[in-house]
């Protein structure tokens, strides 16, 4: 298998702090890869760093083998690269279908009215909801819509930050379900950032551990997963 | 009663110019929360793009479509120009820059154009069958142009990609960014559309106030007035509050305090919506996290 | 944490052997001596340059503690200034007093108009009460000439005042006089200013722009506050406004129009957003500036206004005066190698 994204040394910071110091990570073409680790460790800043948004990053991204670090968010974007951001990232205003259209908004290709019967397969309560202000879903609704609307892009990669943030346990089990189901059936490699270390370790192939902006320790998820100083510092058991 | 009828009626047709130069300043707002106090001023320079193509004898309806276009281009150079380095700069900051902006366009039709006030003609001939008693020909048709712009402005952003995409860059530029919207182009065809917009109220204002650099000063308060009654968040809003505006002006103007003061009821109306209602009629009321 | 030794190395205290704070108070000094000299070297035209000068350098101190230290935008202080001039021309066209004692009154009623405006204005934030000024700035002159009040403000003629003369023995003409006039109204006005800033006053005036809400929590009432402080900014260019009207002998609604107002913004520009003495340089720049662009053309004046707005909001958003004080801060680190 190869990587279908890369970091190099990836170097991130807000203003004059520093937040990564030199990210070397590889998500597998067609796997899940999560990276794990505690509050302000830097998890969402490596997300940002990879997409070249709202932080200063310097080393080397490189997406299916070619360089992208540098480049406008937009342009990632456009590569096929789909970012749902934490907190959801909800256009509150627009309608859901509004929500799902912008999601699809580079695509020129004939595919995009089958798409949305795509996602709402997925996720048949957005359906329900198709014609409501994106603003009044529940807090796990906008989980599944800042899902569907990456989809809408036809993503080769899908990076999830913090999809559990805030959301009732069944909720959780819901949407990681249904990420498994994406994961196998659209050919889209995965990289999640999670707190929630057990589920994300039960779903991803590949795990990283991230301590104040650097990795400490990366593998197959199972592997990881039964290590000793993981199991008692992010598994509690 | 005929009177107040006519009153009411023609304060529709220059409620339409003050909805136009609302919605203009609000399609602004929305996507920078910036108020453009020089958009009285672009509209006043592209009525003078118009005037110089109808001099050199363009057709009517020519001159007016060139000077849409001429007025976008504008817009769209100005955003990228002038605006985008002071972005996110201190609201002071910003003001001073539209305040330059507004002396600049001011005194460059001055050099360019002189002083001297001079006429403006009117597309819709006096005579014409649809003229009364009530409204007159350009009343007539300014409502019917304002309305067609309010139209084709609400077709744009309801129904076309490129309006969604605006909507969405406007309301949330990071997620716009993440769906591969290019935010500062959007930013700047808003820029390009409310100069279009206002291109169209100073056109249509022009034969009645007749044209001078100075020309949109008072229409500009107005619409600052129309914006906030109906609500600067909300572009339907300010066109309505538009059309309040202007039949409240006609209304307090034959009734209540004369022609004379037209400004200062412009000035109370600001002052009041702000203190009392600062959503406005139709806008939302936002609550700023400490 | 370089960064930190960077910026906690002491600022120039010295330069040339002398400290700064030597330098200040030397060049206040000159500049004291040099304003008392200029009105006999120059035609009573200069003059009355320089006497608007003074004026301006009132009117914009006042709108600097408003919008500079206290960060309420003002559009609209060409109002005030309005205000001010027409209650001197009105009282001594109506009444005997003596034009001295004019000036107090356009300051109290200009302070009372000042914090009528800031009571509503307490409610709108920064965007806001710059929209609300403006419009005071437009609707001025048409207030001015407002028929009901015709009777005292003559309409659009306007009132034509006379020049005061120097009391009897006092060897100056009406020109040098009006100018030590302006002068003595001048200093002062700046210590006042000066004082209130630099104390306890000031700094709660700035700690509201700053942060009003973090202000609150220490106990100042920002309310009160905000108000008195357009109440002082209103003063200030309202004295400025009775002073203009005694030098220009004549005051109509269309010498107060919006453009009054931003030059005032171009002056508060130039010298420096919140700085005291940075006004002096703003106050020349539109005395002299457009005197000069006149040549060009009429509207010459007003593109170099604009151009300069915004050319110092991008290149040099502390103004003339920030900029000497950073030239300061560099020849003074210069000094000490």
């Amino acid at each position: 298998m190869s990587a279908i994204l890369e970091t190099r040394g990836l170097r991130a910071a807000y203003g004059p702090t520093k937040v990564l110091h030199g990210i070397d990570l590889a998500v597998e073409q067609g796997g899940i890869t999560t990276l794990l680790g505690a509050n302000g460790a830097g998890k969402t800043t490596t997300l940002r760093a990879i997409c070249n948004m709202m932080v200063r990053a310097t080393g080397e991204v490189l997406f299916a083998g070619a360089r992208i670090d540098g480049k406008a968010t937009e342009d990632i974007v456009r590569l096929g690269i789909a970012h749902v951001p934490d907190g959801r990232g909800t256009f509150s205003m627009l309608t859901v279908e509004e929500n799902l259209r912008l999601g699809a908004y580079t695509r020129r290709d004939r595919g995009v009215a089958a798409d949305y019967d795509r996602v709402y397969g997925y996720f048949p309560r957005l359906a329900e909801r198709r014609k409501q202000q994106a603003g009044t879903l529940s807090g796990g609704e906008q989980q599944m819509l800042a899902i569907s609307r990456a989809l809408m892009l036809r993503p080769k990669l899908l990076l999830l930050d913090e999809p559990s943030f805030g959301l009732a346990p069944i909720i959780v089990q819901e949407i990681f379900r249904i990420l498994r189901a994406i994961n196998q059936q659209e050919q889209v490699s995965v990289l999640l950032v999670e707190q929630n270390a057990s589920m994300a370790l039960a779903l991803a192939d590949h795990a990283y551990l991230l301590e104040t902006g650097e990795i400490v320790i990366g593998g197959p998820a199972a592997v990881i997963g039964s290590d000793e100083s993981v199991r008692r510092a992010y598994l509690g058991y | 009663m005929q009177v107040f009828w006519h009153q009411v009626l023609s304060g529709l047709a220059t409620g339409g110019i003050y909805a136009s130069i609302a919605l203009a300043l609000v399609m602004i707002y929305q996507a920078t929360h910036h108020i453009n106090f020089a958009q009285g001023e672009l509209a006043m320079f592209s009525t003078y793009i118009a005037w110089m193509m109808l001099d050199a004898g363009f057709p009517y309806w020519a001159a007016f479509f060139l000077t849409l276009v001429f007025s976008f281009i504008a817009g769209v150079l100005i955003e990228r120009i002038v605006v985008r380095p002071v972005e996110n700069a201190p609201v002071l900051t910003v003001v001073i820059v539209f305040v330059g902006l507004l002396v600049i366009t001011n005194s460059l039709a001055g050099w360019i154009f002189s002083y001297t006030i001079k006429s403006f003609p009117s597309p819709f001939p006096s005579n014409a069958w649809y003229a009364s008693s009530y409204l007159s020909a350009h009343e007539i048709g300014m409502i019917a142009v304002t309305f067609g712009v309010l139209l084709l402005v609400f077709l744009f952003f309801r129904f076309t990609p490129l309006g969604l995409a605006m909507r969405g860059a406007a309301q949330n530029p990071v997620s716009s960014r993440l769906v591969g919207i290019r935010v500062g182009w959007m930013l700047a065809l808003g820029w390009g559309l409310a100069g279009t917009v206002g291109a169209v109220a100073g056109m249509m204002a022009a034969p009645i106030v007749y044209l001078d650099p100075n020309m949109m000063s008072g229409i500009l308060l107005y619409g600052f007035a129309a914006a906030l009654l109906g609500g600067i968040d909300n572009p339907w809003g300010a066109a309505a509050g538009g059309f309040i505006v202007g039949v409240l002006e006609n209304l307090a103007g034959a009734y209540v305090v004369g022609t004379e003061i037209k400004l200062t009821v412009a000035l109370v109306l600001i002052v009041g919506v702000l203190v009392v209602r600062p959503s406005g009629l139709f806008g939302r009321v936002l609550v700023t996290r400490v | 944490m370089a960064i930190i030794s960077e910026t906690t190395r002491p600022v120039a205290a010295s330069f040339a052997g002398l400290p700064l704070r030597t330098w200040q108070t030397l060049g206040v000094a000159l500049v004291f001596i040099v304003a008392c000299v200029l009105p006999f070297t120059t035609s009573s035209y200069h003059l009355f340059q320089l006497t608007m000068v003074l004026v301006y350098a009132i009117a914009l101190l006042g709108l600097n503690i408003l919008t500079g230290f206290n960060g309420q935008v003002s559009l609209g202080h060409g109002a005030f200034y309005a205000i001010g001039a027409y209650t001197t021309a009105i009282l001594l066209d109506n009444t005997a007093i003596p034009y001295w004692a004019t000036l107090p009154i356009a300051g109290i009623v200009c302070l009372g108009a000042g914090f009528l405006f800031g009571l509503p204005a307490l409610r709108l934030e920064g965007l806001y009460l710059a929209l609300a000024t403006f419009a005071l700035a437009v609707a001025t002159p048409q207030l001015l000439k407002f028929r009901g009040f015709e009777k005292w403000t003559g309409g659009v003629q306007g009132i034509v005042i006379d020049k005061p003369s120097p009391p009897a023995g006092v060897p100056l003409d009406s020109d040098q006089w009006l100018y030590f006039v302006c002068l003595a109204v001048t200093v002062p006005m700046f210590l006042i200013g000066w004082n209130l800033l630099r104390g306890r006053t000031g700094r709660a005036i700035v700690a509201i722009r700053d942060h009003p809400i973090a202000a609150a929590s220490m106990g100042i009432d920002t309310a009160m506050y905000k108000s008195l402080t357009f109440g002082v900014s209103a003063m200030y260019t309202g004295i400025a406004g009775a002073l203009g009207a005694l030098a220009a002998q004549f005051v109509s609604p269309d010498s107060f129009s919006v453009f009054l107002s931003i030059s005032l913004i171009v002056g508060l520009v130039v010298g420096g957003i919140a700085s005291i003495f940075g006004v002096l340089f703003g106050a020349a720049f539109i005395v002299f500036i457009p005197n000069i662009a006149d040549q060009i053309s009429k509207a010459a004046p007003w593109a170099i206004y604009g151009i300069f707005l915004i050319g110092f909001m991008y290149v040099l958003p502390t103004g003339v005066a920030g900029g000497v004080k950073r030239l300061g801060s560099l020849l003074g680190r210069m000094g000490k190698r």
